[in-house]
């Protein structure tokens, strides 16, 4: 019995890398193709070269493609998460009536396709005027982001003592001075990996942005825009290596935050209570 | 300052952003989609003629019903790929299960466009895959393995979703009791009859959460079968991310995301149903 439970156990462990060898794969041809001598993606590869990379440096578009997606991102993670934080702290420190139909618009923009949402979005814009911008993406990106934005933080929240507010009142802070000498503090790891994971999403993303945006594009709508010109896609790919692999270092670093946000020593954990 | 206007100040900003950017705008997009006018001026005028067009053509209606098989078919692989690495995670993996796991999602949040360009690269007659595969001499030089068309569109989203499906499944099974299973298992149960009786039963709420997760946002899609789903692989999301950008009939696109709107909410309800919202949300 002992042994058919360790080769079970076994069986897992190598489904598991091999997942994780798939799931990487994809990122990891394109990296290859990054520093393949040739303008098809196709194998067999025609030889090494850095001339993607020396390119890249005058792909002016490219790169301004690029600083619209860093400026929508951190404009919208900071919003997101600002307002994030707000309901997860009404979420967690008060019982209010209404909380589950709070709870459920909150929860709207994850159970609604994105299709519907940048339609929907698109279509009002355009009924009361506002152009299209980076403006419009980075409000659709906020959106999006609130439902994670507010779990996220609320899972830290939940964590701790209401008591710790009442002592910090009862020692004449007001709320304000509460809510930053008190929460500020302890939700700092759960904002960063909202801030963090939030900029990732913006950065990254298409489905929505595609119809929110304007004249001037963010780096995912250049992308787009550039797979109907094949001689131009290594160029892409190159910068797409890059912004792969840093996503994936930002996430591992957002993740260590958020883990580290829940592990609050208040948290207590069920088994030793 | 008092408590209810603590709580104001609080819920206030996250209320007004979502009611005014979602809320309103899916409300002016259902008036619009009554709109007659395809240019998208508002005469003002109410009509049906753009749900009769839905519900008259045959065509149509098999997109959408294509897209439901797609996203079902998505999120079944996606929960059944993903369940034995939760599990591996949750109760083979010991203390490096949290890392493992984060190295499991973190290729997920990479450019949703460019992973689907690389499965471009991947698939069809062209593509490494069948490159690899023919010199390997596993296939036959001219067979193709994976064409454009639906399947490569199922692949490429269950790839997408796995990471994702993994999450709630992980949360629920790590909610059971350790004290279950051993129970079980003193009683002579064997492994495989204490994960069917025991372990399965137990994560089944987040085997639910997690084919929700998977199946909304799947039936939703228009960038994968835009990208690999060639020309039999349309999605419903296609067809109205078209109405925008290309046949330009607004009130027709806002029609047809009005019934995939629909479609969406329906299954949410019918999905919180059986899980609570609040367990919906917290699994993840």
């Amino acid at each position: 019995m002992k042994l058919k439970r360790i080769s079970a156990s076994g069986v897992n462990l190598v489904y598991f890398w091999i997942s994780a060898f798939l799931l990487y794969l994809p990122i990891l041809l394109l990296i290859i193709f990054s520093f393949n001598d040739s303008t098809l993606l196709v194998f067999p590869l025609k030889g090494f070269t850095l001339k993607w990379y020396s390119q890249l440096a005058g792909a002016n578009e490219l790169l301004r493609s690029l600083s619209h997606s860093l400026l929508v991102g951190l404009g919208s993670s900071l919003v997101s998460t600002l307002l994030g934080a707000l309901g997860a702290l009404a979420l967690t420190r008060f019982d209010f009536k209404g909380k589950n139909a709070f709870l459920s618009l909150a929860a709207v923009p994850m159970i609604i396709p994105y299709v519907v949402l940048g339609v929907a979005m698109m279509i009002l814009f355009k009924a009361i005027g506002i152009p299209l911008t980076l403006w419009t993406v980075g409000i659709g990106h906020v959106v999006i982001n609130i439902p994670y934005n507010v779990l996220i933080i609320s899972a830290r929240l939940a964590g701790f003592d209401k008591s710790l507010e009442e002592a910090a009142m009862d020692l004449g802070a007001d709320y304000l001075q509460t809510v930053l000498r008190v929460y500020l503090p302890i939700a700092m790891p759960a904002l960063l990996a909202s801030f963090l994971s939030s900029f990732v999403t913006s950065f990254n993303e298409f489905a929505l942005a595609f119809f929110l945006t304007g004249r001037e594009n963010t780096l995912q709508m250049y992308v787009y825009s550039q797979l109907r010109f094949p001689s131009r896609l290594p160029i892409v790919i190159t910068l797409a290596a890059i912004t792969m692999v840093a996503t994936i270092l930002v996430m591992l670093l957002s993740e260590w935050l958020r883990q580290l946000g829940q592990t609050g020593e208040a948290k207590g954990e069920p088994e030793n209570a | 300052m008092t408590k209810s206007l603590r709580l104001a100040a609080l819920l206030t900003p996250v209320t007004v952003w979502l009611v005014l950017f979602s809320l309103i705008p899916l409300g002016v997009m259902a008036a619009y989609s009554f709109q007659g006018n395809s240019t998208g001026a508002v005469d003002g005028v109410f009509t049906l003629a753009n749900y009769q067009k839905f519900f008259s053509n045959s065509a149509f209606q098999s997109v959408l019903w294509r897209s439901v098989l797609i996203a079902l078919a998505t999120a079944a692989f996606s929960v059944v790929l993903a369940y034995p690495l939760a599990y591996f995670l949750a109760f083979q993996a010991g203390k490096s299960g949290m890392i493992l796991l984060t190295l499991l999602i973190a290729p997920a949040w990479t450019s949703e466009l460019l992973r689907i360009l690389a499965w471009k690269i991947m698939l069809g007659s062209n593509g490494t895959l069948n490159y690899l595969l023919t010199w390997l001499g596993w296939i036959a030089p001219d067979t193709v393995l994976i064409r454009f068309g639906p399947a490569a569109v199922i692949v490429t989203l269950v790839y997408t979703w796995i990471p994702f499906a993994a999450l709630p499944i992980y949360a629920s099974l790590g909610r059971i009791e350790k004290s279950l299973l051993e129970a079980s298992a003193d009683l002579g149960e064997n492994p495989l009859r204490s994960f069917l009786r025991v372990t399965l039963p137990l994560s089944l709420s987040g085997v639910m959460a997690s084919f929700f997760y998977v199946f909304v946002p799947s039936l939703g899609e228009w960038v994968t079968p835009a990208m690999v789903g060639g020309t039999t692989g349309i999605m419903f999301g296609n067809l109205i991310q078209d109405q925008f950008a290309r046949a330009l009939n607004w009130p027709l696109g806002a029609a047809f995301s009005l019934v995939m709107l629909l479609a969406a909410l329906a299954l949410t309800l019918l999905m919180t149903r059986v899980i609570p919202l609040t367990d919906l949300l917290e699994a993840g």
